[in-house]
């Protein structure tokens, strides 16, 4: 059977114009000259451009302070991501099963997803400021003193902290759903299969879940890669300093503070290298599923 | 299975299964959520709570728990005296350009993604495939990977410090459009033969039957663009030097950088700022939570 | 006056699936007309290639004595019933019903009249301000059909309308609708699957298979004289026995007798008899041997064997009950006779 469509020789073409015209001029066009520009080396004072292959490239590879912030964000986004996906199923599997009170549960864990990571960011900060933040203080009681924006690693793990914290709601909100989405009668029929819980939930439950695992995966790589900069940010107090950043952030900071036009955009085009692999893992993956089912 | 089909046999089936209940009571979860609980609402908190104490006071105290007295005070400052470096802008003037900022780019996503989507789904034309994948591009490369050469392109349209540059470019995702795609294919293919043989063209179908079809999904998103819209940094920090234009968030890094100049940081006027910033999105999400969650699962297919 | 003409319409799809082989068929005035045959058969692709859904490859579709090939279904003057109905779930059943007379600007107090009429009609007046999730299936299907009616159109088509009901309410919309249709003496065309709704409905069936048409009579001409195996075991329930055969000078051969016939042919043949056609006695006859008994309450299906095949023979329940071996006795006139290769009406 034909799927039903209008056939009108320009109607689509108005109906889409907004949206292809939005994209054409600010993303494609920007995305064209970051691509442009990463080619050429710019100098801020005349305004001049020479072409240099992929010198920048080159450059932004090997510098020191490029590797660093790679072996970071990869550290960073991999805790980030899996602890959150971690408390987040923790969280949704107790949800799940408490007869009360579930629904004042689910408010109270949901809502920090409204907060902008910034905002978040900021509390982080003061949180853990030297002189006023009692995490500091709590830490001090194991021996261990907090010395944020002094001390690389304290600062980094303050910055894993704050933004696990911040996406934690997002995956118990989708893993809560995703448990409820599981039929009763699966859940019965392991009851009468597997005596203990705690299997139950490893063969049974968790593989239900495993698409949304997945998704969820992906979406936490993109969130501690891209959308932590305003937490970051903030953490920075743009003190460069001894503080760990992201590789977007420094696509940022290069670009903007540094004045490193051609090198921040050889970074971008590198971030967005690893978008489009993580994109293709993904599509890849969902065929898979889909040929499975 | 409808939701009441699993809401009521639900209960039964965890009854069935809990067997390490205690009185009825699963003790073990609900420790489990209250530690959650505490862990996500405790540093909100106390930031709250110290919001209302005076600065001097936290500066040697540290950040307190409890009412310190100073609550209307300090959030009246913060809405009403006039910060910022040229003292332009008060808190309640960027509470309203956060609203316009949500709102705009909540109602430009919604309108410009459903024509996107309904173009697309439900006409044939030549470039319909290349104009799927230009819209799937946009995926590639999230704003904060190209924010130096948007920067300059709004810059060479003279759109910085304006609300139109603040809300335009952050429209161009694929997010809406693909959202709406996926919905507008689940609708059933005959109410669209129905409605031809009613005689209703592409605009008649648009108006009567899809739009009024859409209102759930409609507002499920247009409450996570709002809050999307509303917690936007990255891109207000770029392109609003002047304070008119400032936003919430965007007033954060505006506070950051002031406490770092001052001798006795004002920690209960940025606390305060803070609180204000996540109240309205907070407020909408909890309010609208049902509608709210619907849409982000929506997203999963 | 012929209101629909189909002439030579083919369906080829771009994948090269051809769904529709050359049919051609008319509807006259006032007719209900039912296209019946198995899921693939083509019948439903022929009825959206007269509302104007489906493209046509070939042919022309006439419709009041204008060619609507190119024409889209509202220009075309015709209403369809579907099969989950389709109705706007948003709209009230009165809105559900204006909303096509509204598309063609027809005045405000037309309308009303038609939707009265329909309602009334349908019996489905205090409907009228409810949303179709709060009716049933049936009331929904009605106002289905009401949406239909208001058009007033030169051609109802009804795609398989009946087939999300449960089996007791489709046989009480079969009634309404034949009634209704009587009632409007307007043409219509009816898909089904459901040999005995093409029976009981049709003013003339037109039976499909695989993309053509095997044959297109009243019901009692398909019924009594199949034009090939293919209608003659798919019209009737339970279907037509069909059995091998050798005519020979002396007589059919079928199960090691010799029976009588009324034909010219010789050679190899399919042999058709009709379960109620068929009769047991205890002496004489072709030997049967008799195998399972159903019980229907008023009628006994009897299922026996003949030499190598099986037939079933429909009798009164107030016959003795069959067992053990019996004779089966038919007249020739009854006996209906197939080539063995093509199933095509000696």
């Amino acid at each position: 059977m034909e799927k039903s469509q209008f056939k009108s020789p320009w109607m689509p073409y108005l109906l889409l114009m907004p949206q292809m015209v939005i994209i054409g001029i600010f993303f494609l066009w920007p995305a064209a000259e970051a691509i442009k520009s990463s080619f050429f080396l710019e100098d801020p004072f005349f305004g001049n451009a020479t072409f240099v292959g992929l010198d920048n490239y080159r450059d932004a590879l090997t510098a020191s302070d490029y590797k660093r912030t790679a072996w970071f964000t990869a550290l960073f986004t991999i805790l980030v991501s899996l602890i959150s996906l971690g408390l987040g199923l923790m969280l949704a599997v107790s949800a799940d099963r408490v007869l009360r009170g579930q629904s004042t549960y689910k408010t109270l864990l949901m809502w920090v997803y409204a907060i902008a990571p910034p905002v978040a960011g900021l509390i982080g900060v003061m949180l853990f400021d030297q002189h006023i933040g009692p995490l500091v203080d709590f830490a001090a009681l194991f021996g261990w003193d907090m010395r944020i924006g002094v001390n690389y690693w304290d600062t980094g793990i303050a910055m894993i902290i704050v933004s696990t914290w911040k996406q934690v709601p997002y995956c118990f909100i989708f893993f809560l759903s995703g448990l409820q989405s599981i039929p009763s009668s699966v859940k019965e029929a392991a009851s009468i299969d597997c005596r203990s819980e705690f299997r139950r939930f490893w063969t049974i439950t968790f593989p239900l879940l495993a698409p949304t695992t997945f998704f969820l995966l992906i979406l936490n790589i993109t969130y501690a890669m891209f959308e932590t900069f305003g937490t970051i940010d903030l953490i920075v107090k743009d003190q460069p300093g001894n503080s760990p950043v992201t590789l977007v952030y420094k696509v940022y900071r290069d670009g903007f503070r540094g004045n490193d036009l051609g090198g921040s955009s050889a970074q971008s085009v590198i971030l967005m290298l690893i978008v489009l692999a993580l994109t293709i893992v993904q599509f890849r993956l969902i065929e898979r599923r889909v040929h499975y089912n | 299975m409808t939701t009441t089909d699993t809401e009521q046999t639900a209960p039964k089936a965890q009854a069935a299964l809990s067997r390490k209940s205690f009185g009825g009571v699963r003790v073990y979860d609900h420790v489990i959520l209250w530690l959650g609980v505490f862990f996500m609402m405790g540093p909100l908190v106390v930031a709250f709570m110290t919001s209302t104490f005076d600065h001097v006071l936290i500066h040697k105290q540290g950040m307190q728990v409890g009412f310190g007295g100073e609550f209307l005070s300090t959030y009246e400052t913060v809405l009403t005296q006039q910060g910022g470096f040229t003292g332009a802008v008060t808190g309640w003037l960027m509470t309203q350009n956060s609203f316009i900022l949500g709102i705009g780019f909540a109602l430009g996503k919604i309108v410009v993604s459903m024509l996107a989507a309904y173009a697309i789904v439900y006409f044939r034309f030549r470039a319909a495939t290349l104009c799927f994948w230009v819209i799937f591009l946009t995926l590639l490369l999230p704003l904060e990977v190209r924010i130096l050469p948007s920067y300059e392109v709004v810059q060479q349209l003279g759109l910085l410090n304006s609300y139109t540059g603040l809300i335009l470019p952050l429209i161009a995702s694929a997010t809406g459009t693909f959202f709406f795609r996926q919905f507008f294919k689940s609708v059933p293919n005959e109410l669209l033969e129905a409605s031809r043989i009613d005689g209703a063209g592409p605009f008649r179908f648009f108006v009567d039957i899809l739009v009024p079809l859409s209102t759930t999904m409609i507002a499920a998103i247009f409450i996570i663009m709002f809050v999307v819209g509303w917690n936007q940094y990255l891109w207000p920090t770029l392109m609003t030097t002047d304070e008119t234009y400032f936003t919430l968030v965007r007033g954060i890094k505006q506070i950051m950088q002031i406490m770092i100049g001052a001798d006795i940081p004002k920690y209960n006027e940025a606390l305060a700022m803070a609180i204000l910033a996540m109240l309205p999105p907070a407020a909408v999400i909890i309010i609208f939570q049902r509608m709210f969650i619907k849409g982000l699962v929506e997203q999963e297919k | 006056m012929t209101t629909l003409r189909i002439k030579n319409v083919r369906k080829v799809y771009p994948n090269g699936a051809e769904a529709v082989k050359g049919v051609s068929v008319d509807v006259e005035d006032g007719e209900l007309v039912v296209f019946v045959g198995p899921s693939g058969c083509g019948k439903s692709t022929l009825l959206r290639m007269v509302a104007g859904l489906e493209s046509i490859t070939e042919g022309d579709i006439e419709l009041a004595g204008r060619v609507v090939n190119d024409l889209e279904p509202a220009d075309r003057n015709i209403a369809m019933v579907f099969q989950n109905y389709a109705l706007y779930p948003h709209m009230t059943v009165r809105k559900n019903l204006a909303y096509g007379l509204k598309n063609r600007k027809t005045p405000q107090s037309e309308i009303d009249a038609r939707v009265n009429e329909a309602a009334d009609l349908l019996q489905i007046a205090e409907f009228l301000d409810r949303k179709p999730s709060q009716l049933s299936g049936g009331q929904r299907q009605r106002v289905a059909m009401g949406r239909a009616i208001v058009r007033h159109p030169a051609i109802f088509l009804f795609d398989e309308p009946l087939s999300n009901l449960d089996a007791k309410l489709r046989n009480q919309m079969r009634l309404e609708i034949k009634k209704l249709q009587r009632r409007l003496k307007t043409a219509a065309i009816y898909v089904t699957h459901d040999q005995v709704e093409a029976m009981t409905l049709a003013d003339r069936i037109v039976v499909l298979n695989g993309g053509q048409i095997e044959q297109i009579g009243t019901p009692a001409e398909v019924y009594a004289n199949p034009a090939s195996t293919f209608v003659a075991s798919f019209i009737g329930a339970p279907p037509m026995n069909l059995v091998p055969a050798n005519v020979t000078d002396t007589g059919m051969e079928v199960g090691g007798v010799t029976l009588d016939h009324a034909s010219s042919h010789r050679g190899p043949v399919t042999f058709g008899l009709r379960p109620e056609r068929a009769h047991l006695v205890a002496n004489g006859g072709a030997p049967v041997e008799i195998g399972v008994v159903e019980e229907l309450g008023a009628v006994r299906l009897v299922h026996c064997r003949l030499g190598d095949s099986d037939l079933t023979v429909t009798q009164n329940a107030d016959e003795p009950v069959p067992t053990g071996s019996m004779g089966l006795e038919f007249s020739a006139a009854d006996a209906v006779l197939f080539h063995r290769d093509s199933g095509r009406r000696l």
